[in-house]
């Protein structure tokens, strides 16, 4: 036996560190988070990984205000649907910003983040949250 | 020769004021902030640590760099923050990098010079071909006591800088180091916060290592001030690195800009790789470059670094160190101490 | 095999914070409750159907079929404890109609129960999550309030609802709950204490949320045949339907719409031979207010995006055209998650009886339930007639 949570975890470190999801070439649909089996096209599916470029809007949030025991000190904060540049949605943070600029439709980019603890003695468990996308000097 | 195939860093969101701390403490903020030159501090959010700031600027490098990452033969990350006592922060940021299993990785500490022990690390490791490029990285969270005159300026930013051969943005011609045992500041396994020699970590630490190590780089390459457009000194505050010029006969016009304490305070392992950086980001082909790291311990590592055409093919391509200044929010004292862990009922 | 299926007796256990009952006190009284009601021998009952969400991470104990039955002093007959988060009481209701209707039982005794008060606030919202997609909507800080926030929020977008519709509902809700003796909160709410309550997760506040409530429900249902013995005034099942949508919210094409709701309350409906027009009175699963708004639009009471106007009019009141969540729904009566679908059609089958004392609808004839799990991942709906 593994200690709790970790071998549950480390499992999808691909998935939660990178963006990787599957893309459908039989139908050509992009999932995330990954599937094992295309909905649409089921055992005729042909799914390969795929990595997502992280760019994507805002589709929904709200402002937890009263959050489990992991997420305390972070209270209060953002927490969004996003909709990906290659169609699916995933739930994640949105961080870097004050929770009342939060907009719906606000262009976001994926970032890396300390998503939850397993306790003050166990993993710390990292993955993707989402900002908005930053001014770059000479960048149009 | 081996030099600079990208760079990225990352500085948090968060600032706090040097008055607002002095006001927690009774302190008159505005003579404080002046005394060290340090006029406030970044820290990290309440997600953030060394394993984040590190991923985001090792993102930001290899984006630069326009490199597979799976060239990466080489990840050090060094830093005083490690989030783990054991379990290397490497293999994390290497894997949210997208490198190889095909490489080396391991944590680098060596107080404020983590990050330049690892340059140098990367440098011996290409220049003897056992690696195409490296990846290292200098980060912090730098923590001081509540009241200590360190809480000022601990602040936390990371610095990637990949080594490698092929068209370098800037050449690194060659570095030497200087190493005694000097216990200037420490901290213990398990404790919180460091502890510090107070007036102790000034002459016989700071000064004797910046100032030997700089001579030494200048002997190595028979070269004198003269020779270098920009000087890059280690960052606890503002004040050590303007005195360490005064001595050494730095114009100030060469080093002002690499002081990017007074608006960030001092991102230990980070600090002068984060003034490198800004050099690196507005710096003109051609441009020679003189860094000394300073770590407690204590050691110095020096540079010099030539700026190359290729640079100009990858600016603004990811944010700079300005960018990053300027992307800021502030935050009171309660808030600094909810997010730094200073409140322990919280866990 | 029976053609119909009956509601012959219903019980239920006060709903509220039980500090000195447990699990298996609460769910042995809404049980005996029931059989009382339906002046039932033990040796009569020849399975138990049992809902529950979560016991074993809310008390330590699972295993609740066995539970039940021996509590409940019945012996050896089998037991079936069925699992579908919120929506838990109503597949135990289900699991019970399909036994029936079958052949298989003819006389059952269903259970819904949940003790939730037996850990801590944190602890329960952590449980409570895990009716979510929890590797890819809990694990990333998505609370469940948050869902229903995700879902209120772009209500309020595309259809311009307000938050004083949504207090509205609770307003509503706990009108009603007064003249229902099992409620957890029998008294009036004001619509300005609603909306100046605090934020949960905005938009949704602390009083458009249901709360952390202990309690058991029970209904005794057997095939039509054997319904004769027990009383003259049963209520049938006129229809039992289920669907299901993507586990996760953040799957589906329209996050206002539960398509597991319009699915199977358009084929109840449509197996009951009944319009919505002619359903007297309703229980739709009102976690949150903005559920009962939803569920009002998808089970073709209002059209989408008006539901929050419904509520303006008072349709959905104690008196009104269509009065929903008489009982005082999940927001007033309390939502014991596994109990929740077993109360809702222990309140109909009172309102069908004319047993609903000071919160009867006169003449109700046929009834709708629609118990939910998750954000809408399992839809189950009842309708009910005489």
């Amino acid at each position: 036996m593994a200690e709790k949570g970790v071998a549950q975890v480390w499992r999808r470190f691909d998935s939660i560190y990178n963006l990787i999801g599957t893309h459908c070439s039989n139908c050509g649909t992009y999932y995330f988070p990954p599937r094992l089996v295309c909905p649409k096209c089921r055992r005729k599916g042909k799914l390969e990984e795929y990595k997502y470029k992280g760019l994507g809007k805002i589709h929904t949030f709200s402002i937890v205000r009263q959050a489990p025991e992991n997420f305390k000190r972070q209270v209060p904060y953002v927490v969004a649907q996003v909709q990906l540049d290659e169609g699916p949605r995933l739930t994640a943070q949105i961080v870097n910003i004050d929770p009342e600029d939060v907009k719906i439709g606000m262009r976001v980019r994926v970032c890396f983040r300390k998503i939850t603890e397993y306790g003050e003695g166990g993993i710390i468990v990292y993955g993707y949250k989402f900002e908005p996308t930053m001014i770059v000097t000479g960048h149009e | 020769m081996v030099g600079i195939i990208g760079y990225g860093v990352y500085i948090p969101r968060y600032r706090i004021k040097t008055e607002e701390i002095a006001c927690v403490w009774g302190e008159d903020g505005e003579a404080m902030a002046h005394g060290l030159r340090v006029f406030e501090k970044s820290l990290p959010g309440p997600d953030e640590d060394v394993v984040t700031i590190s991923t985001e600027a090792a993102r930001n490098a290899v984006k630069y760099a326009e490199l597979d990452p799976k060239r990466i033969g080489a990840v050090y990350v060094g830093s005083e923050s490690h989030p783990y006592a054991v379990k290397p922060t490497g293999t994390i940021v290497s894997e949210a990098i997208g490198c190889s299993t095909d490489m080396t990785c391991a944590d680098f500490e060596f107080a404020c010079k983590a990050g330049t022990a690892a340059v140098q690390a990367c440098m011996g490791l290409v220049s003897s071909k056992m690696i195409d490029v490296g990846l290292a990285i200098g980060a912090d969270t730098a923590q001081g006591r509540p009241g200590d005159a360190l809480e000022y300026s601990a602040a936390a930013g990371g610095v990637a800088i990949l080594i490698g051969k092929e068209n370098p943005v800037a050449t690194i011609e060659t570095t030497t180091s200087f190493t005694t045992d000097t216990p200037d500041f420490w901290r213990r396994e398990g404790e919180d916060f460091p502890s510090h020699g107070a007036r102790f970590t000034g002459e016989p630490a700071y000064f004797r290592h910046v100032e030997e190590g700089a001579k030494a780089l200048m002997k190595k390459t028979d070269t004198t001030i003269d020779d270098y457009d920009y000087f890059v000194f280690h960052q606890p505050n503002g004040k050590f690195p303007m005195a360490m010029g005064k001595t050494l006969g730095v114009p100030m016009e060469k080093l002002e800009d690499s002081l990017v304490v007074k608006d960030i305070g001092n991102t230990y392992s980070a600090s002068a790789m984060m003034g490198l950086a800004r050099i690196l980001d507005i710096a003109d082909p051609g441009s020679k470059i003189f860094m000394v790291s300073y770590g407690s311990g204590a050691g110095s590592d020096a540079f010099s670094i030539v700026v190359e055409d290729e640079i100009e093919a990858h600016r603004g391509e990811v944010p700079t160190v300005d960018d990053y200044i300027k992307r800021k929010t502030y935050v009171n004292y309660s808030i600094y101490a909810k997010y730094r862990r200073k409140i322990k009922a919280l866990g | 095999m029976s053609d119909r299926v009956a509601i012959v007796g219903v019980g239920m256990s006060k709903f509220g914070e039980l500090w000195e009952k447990s699990l298996r006190e609460i769910t042995l009284e809404a049980g005996m409750y029931a059989i009382f009601d339906a002046d039932v021998q033990g040796k009569e009952i020849d399975a138990i159907s049992i809902g529950n969400m979560s016991a074993g991470r809310f008390t330590g104990q699972e295993h609740l079929g066995a539970l039940a039955v021996d509590m409940g002093g019945l012996g050896n007959i089998p037991a079936y404890s069925v699992e579908a988060a919120c929506a838990s009481g109503g597949a135990a209701v289900r699991q019970a109609y399909m036994s029936i209707k079958s052949g298989e039982h003819d006389v059952m005794l269903v259970l819904g129960c949940e003790k939730m008060s037996d850990v801590s606030q944190s602890e329960a919202m952590d449980t409570i999550s895990v009716a979510s997609d929890m590797d890819w909507e809990g694990m990333f800080g998505a609370t469940f309030p948050a869902l229903y926030a995700f879902i209120a929020r772009r209500h309020m977008m595309e259809y311009g609802t307000t938050d004083e519709q949504m207090g509205k509902v609770a307003v509503k809700n706990h009108y009603n709950a007064q003249f229902n003796p099992w409620a957890q909160f029998q008294r009036a709410l004001p619509l300005k204490v609603v909306m100046n309550s605090g934020m949960l997760a905005d938009p949704i506040r602390v009083l458009h949320s249901s709360p952390i409530t202990d309690g058991a429900a029970g209904l005794v249902m057997c095939s039509e045949e054997r319904a004769k013995e027990f009383t003259d005034n049963p209520v049938f099942v006129d229809a039992s339907t289920q669907a299901t949508a993507s586990l996760a919210l953040h799957d589906r094409k329209d996050i206002c719409t539960m398509d597991s709701v319009v699915l199977s309350s358009r084929r109840a409906l449509e197996r009951a031979n009944l319009s919505i027009e002619d359903i007297d009175v309703f229980e739709l699963h009102d976690s949150f207010t903005i559920s009962e708004i939803v569920l009002t639009e998808d089970v073709g009471l209002a059209k989408k995006g008006e539901g929050g106007k419904l509520v303006d009019e008072g349709i959905t009141e104690l008196k009104g055209e269509f009065p929903v969540n008489t009982s005082g729904g999940l927001k007033a009566r309390g939502h014991p998650i596994g109990a929740t679908g077993v109360a809702q059609i222990v309140e109909l089958a009172l309102q069908l009886r004319g047993d609903a004392e000071k919160r009867q609808v006169e003449g109700a004839e046929k009834a709708m339930a629609v118990n939910i799990g998750g954000t809408g991942a399992t839809s189950i709906v009842h309708i009910l007639g005489r």
